[in-house]
Parts: C-alpha cells; structure tokens; sequence
C-alpha cells in the first residue's frame, strides 16, 4: 500500500509535468513555430505523424505500380523517360518520407512491415487499374494535381522534417502535373480515336480522384486533433472544392466532359458537383478496389524476391567490417 | 494507315551508330522493367537512373544515325517500326533480367567494356560521336562502379547470392565475346578514324572482369564458346517480346502523335 501510494504520487507528478508541457507544446504551435525530432511532442502527435507520413511514403511506393505498367509501352523514346524519371521520383518520395518518418522513432523496416502486412493503408487512388496510355496523362493531370492540393499546405506543417519534406516533393509534383496535363493536351489535339482515349481517362478517374481527399467533414475522424495541432491546416471539403474550381476550366481548355452533367456553378464562382459514392470508396479502403489485392502482390513479392539481395548486402557489410577490425588490430 | 516495318539504308556509319543505339535502347528497358519492383528501394532507383542513361545515350544514337541516313527517320521510327530481324544489338542486352544476379552481371560485363568503348570513343575523328562519348564515358564509369560493388557483394554475400552471382556468370559468359567483333564495314570505319577497334580493348576488359570476379570469390567459366548473331539480326526468342511490348503502341496506332 505504502508502495502504491508512492507510485501515484509518481503518476500524478508526470501527469502535471504532462499537461505543462503540452500546453507549452501547444503555445508554440499557435505561434508557428516548428517542431523537431528532439522536442518534446504529445505521444498521441507522435502517433498521429507517424501514421501520415508512413502512409504518405507508402502511397509514393505503391503508386509507382499503376504508372510504372506503363514505362515498356510509353509511346515514344521521350515518354518512357519521362515516365522513368517520374516514377522515379515517387520512389525518391517514398525514401525521404520513410525517413522523415523514421525521426518519429519507428525504423522504415517496421513502418514497410505494417504495410506489407495490410496494416498500414495508402492512398486509395493507386487500387484503380491504368488501361491505356491516356490514364498516364491523367494521373498526372489529376492525381499529382489533387497530391498537391493536398500537399502545400503541409509545407507549412507544425512537424519540420515532414514540412521540408513537403517542400521538395511539392515542387517535383507540380512538374509532373504539368508534364500529365501536356500528354492530355497532346491527346486532345490528336486525332479522334486519341480524344476519346482521354474521355475516357477522364470518365474512369474522375471520381476516384474527388474520393482522395478523404471523407466529408462531417464524418472525418482525425480532422479536429490534426487542425489544432497544424498538421491540416484545410478541410477535406475545402481542399476538394478548390480542386474542383481549378480543374474545370483545365478540362474545359482541353475540349473534355467532367463525368458529372450536373455539375453547376454557383454565384460565387465555385463548380458545386453531385453527391459522391462513398459506398465504393469504403469498399476500396476495406480492400475491394479493382487492383487492391494486385499493388499488394507485387509489393510483397518485391520485397520476398529481394530478401536474399538485402540478406547478401547485409552479410557482406559485415565480413567486411570484421575483416578491418582485424587489420586493424594486426 | 500501315504499320509496315520502316526500311533503313544501312551504310557502315548508319549502322554503326544503330548498333550501339539499340544496345543503349534494349538494356535500357530491360533495367526499366525493375522500376517498382527492385529489392529495396535505392536499388530501385539506382537502375532506373543506369536505364534512364542508356536510353538517353540511346536517343542520341537514333537522332545521329538518322541523320546521316538522311531520309526520314527519326529516333521513334527507328525505335518503334523495326521489326527483330533489323535490330542490331548485342545478343548479352536482350538476355531477361532474370534475379537480380543476372542482371547485374549482364550489366557487369556490358558497362565493363562499355567504360573503355566510351572513353576511347571520345578520339573519334567523327565530332558526334566523340561528343555522344564524352557524356556517356561519366555515365558507364558509374555504372561499372554499381555494378562491380554489387557483383563483390552477392559473391563474397551469403552462400545463395554466391551461388545465383556464379549462376548468373556460368550463363552470361557466352554472350560477352560479341562485343569484341568487327565486321568488314565497321573495319572500314577503323581505318578511317571513326570507329575504334574494341579487339584493342580486351586485354584491359578482361583484367577488370577477372579482378572484380575473383574479389567476389567467383570464377570465370572454362568454356570459351562464345554466341554472336546480334549484330546481323540473328537474335535470342527473348528480343521479340520485349519488342512487341516497347513497340505495342505504335504499332496499333499507326501514324499519331503521343
């Protein structure tokens, strides 16, 4: 009992020094001012981090799936290596969110574990299959252009190395989505059979792609917590919409439909569009998007096939270290 | 619209320049067929970058040859509206990518010799090729650097990467001689200072191979056989699938712009 007591006495001390520090955690991110690996940080804005950014990592990689079907039937020497050099890039993302992740204390090991064992999601998007070659325009249209709705302001998120992160992946992004959107203008300026492969581009992603910014705000579980903490600084409606009025006049340009004929614009300027079908994105999420169980396969037989090439790098290193040691001590 | 094969005048410098330009373009996009799927990530971009070179080197090669072809071909047409029976590239590029031991050490022997072509390219009486040298002398001696830490690694790694590195050389070996072979019309070439002759690179080829292989703990085989065809068009069964993948969309879609 005495022992007990002294041990809550210990808690309730740790508990006060807690919500000091949280409040001192809290007044500097109302101040913006930027919090790194070392700082003291909430467990739960840790976790919350963590989760993102891995997520985040894990999309670059599994997104280099879809694309990458089509680096050895890009249709001219200039397109495959372009295409190259993008998927490329998101396999760059992928490397330096892993480690911006990994200053939160979780190895890119673990946080590669959880997604290869489907604990870990990713971006629904890249369960969608890509058919022809106008789906690559596209992705790099509208997927890289919804990523960087989605992506700018986190350069300005409260966690440093995630928001310098940001800032690179943003400006690789905005190149790719402009390279996406100049194979669209080329296809709508080709001939008949190449505009309706990009209607039809534009017919198959549109709604998948209003889907990546996440659930209505009125049933968005983490959006309350991450808000006060600066890591979203807009809402998923928000950032939707502003998508939306960017991209009609885009799809205007190009002599294209959005998939939506109800879609209107009101007195404010902003392009209302139709209800969204949330039934098939939790399908998707839940693991029943056409290509789910496909990006899964491969990540994982990547990873098992080139376990005796990691197992080979790992044993080398270390005859090799040993070997020194005993130069060294000759 | 046809989607016959475009025919092409092949004089000693045309097809000088496509040999090379095809070897560039089929290792290329064997290498690519690892993106997203390499053993770890900074392998993965590591070839993305070794294939992102070669088809760059590969474009420049086309681009020249159709130009002193002076008809008009392009780098695409040359590409893409070739049937197997006109490729021109080494037997050793096309082989599959296998695991990664074979496509390493295919890399390996390719960039081994491709460092020495390179760099004494860059004395070529022709001023573009010896510019298209210049640029791709940096790239393979990089290359060659990757790929010889890797050969080290899997043959002096665990007992499985030794065993699929020496694998991966035991099958691989037979296609390394034709890089070393000449013709009449690249003779020609020779003489006139365009050209260099690869037998004038052997030696130094050899002492690269011999040296990485042996610090991997890997042997050479015996057998000296060595397969040539590739030059003239006499491929693998491997070359036409992976042209009937690369050329799918020109193909089908004769005649547009992409």
């Amino acid at each position: 009992m005495y022992t007990q007591a002294l041990n809550m006495a210990e808690a309730d001390d740790r508990h006060i020094e807690d919500v000091a520090r949280a409040a001192q955690f809290q007044a500097r991110i109302d101040a913006e001012e930027r919090i790194e690996p070392n700082d003291w940080m909430p467990a739960a804005y840790r976790k919350t981090l963590t989760r993102q950014i891995s997520q985040h990592a894990h999309s670059e990689i599994v997104g280099m799936l879809p694309e990458g079907n089509w680096i050895t039937r890009a249709p001219s020497l200039r397109r495959k290596a372009a295409l190259l050099a993008k998927v490329q890039d998101e396999c760059g993302h992928g490397l330096y969110l892993y480690a911006a992740a990994e200053t939160l204390g979780t190895s890119r090991e673990e946080l590669v574990d959880a997604m290869l064992a489907g604990k870990a999601k990713y971006s629904s998007i890249f369960n969608y299959p890509t058919l022809t070659w106008a789906d690559i325009g596209t992705i790099g249209w509208l997927v890289d252009g919804a990523a960087i709705m989605n992506q700018i302001p986190l350069c300005r998120c409260s966690y440093g190395p995630y928001a310098r992160a940001m800032i690179r992946v943003c400006k690789e992004e905005s190149f790719h989505q402009r390279q996406g959107y100049e194979i669209m203008l080329t296809l709508c300026r080709g001939s008949a059979e190449q505009k309706a492969m990009a209607q039809d581009a534009l017919n198959r992603w549109w709604w998948p792609v209003l889907m990546m910014f996440g659930p209505p705000d009125a049933t968005s579980q983490h959006s309350d917590t991450s808000t006060k903490w600066k890591i979203k600084r807009f809402s998923n409606d928000e950032l939707r919409q502003k998508f939306v009025d960017a991209t009609v006049p885009q799809a205007q340009y190009l002599g294209l439909a959005i998939p939506d004929p109800d879609m209107t614009q009101d007195a404010d300027g902003h392009w209302r569009y139709s209800e969204i079908d949330w039934t098939e994105f939790k399908q998707v999420l839940a693991g029943n998007g056409p290509c789910n169980r496909d990006r899964m396969a491969a990540r994982r037989k990547a990873h098992e096939d080139g376990a005796w090439v990691r197992e080979a790098a790992a044993a080398y290193a270390a005859k090799r270290a040993h070997r020194q040691t005993a130069q060294a001590a000759e | 619209m046809s989607v016959a094969n475009i025919q092409v005048s092949e004089t000693p410098q045309v097809l000088y320049a496509l040999r090379r330009a095809d070897d560039a373009l089929i290792l290329g996009h064997r290498l690519s067929e690892w993106c997203g799927h390499a053993p770890m990530l900074e392998e993965d971009m590591a070839l993305s970058n070794i294939a992102l070179d070669l088809i760059g080197q590969a474009r420049e090669l086309y681009t020249y040859a159709a130009k002193i072809e002076g008809k008009d071909n392009d780098e695409d047409k040359l590409a893409y509206l070739r049937d197997v029976r006109q490729y021109r590239n080494l037997l050793l590029v096309e082989q599959p990518n296998g695991d990664c031991a074979q496509t390493l050490v295919r890399q390996f022997f390719y960039s081994a010799f491709a460092d020495l072509y390179w760099r004494a390219m860059m004395n070529s009486r022709d001023a573009t090729l010896a510019a298209i040298a210049a640029k791709s002398e940096k790239e393979s001696a990089y290359h060659l650097r990757h790929a010889s830490e890797w050969i080290i690694r899997l043959g002096d790694g665990t007992e499985e990467s030794h065993a699929r590195a020496q694998a991966a050389i035991d099958y691989l070996w037979a296609f390394s001689g034709e890089m070393f072979a000449v013709d009449a019309g690249e003779r020609s070439l020779i003489h006139a200072g365009i050209a260099i002759d690869p037998e004038g690179l052997r030696d130094r080829w050899l002492n690269t191979v011999t040296g990485v292989i042996g610090e991997a703990t890997l042997t050479l085989p015996q057998n000296d056989w060595m397969q040539q065809g590739g030059r003239v068009g006499r491929h693998s069964e491997h070359l036409g699938h992976l042209l009937s993948e690369l050329q799918s969309m020109q193909r089908t879609f004769p005649g547009l712009t992409w």
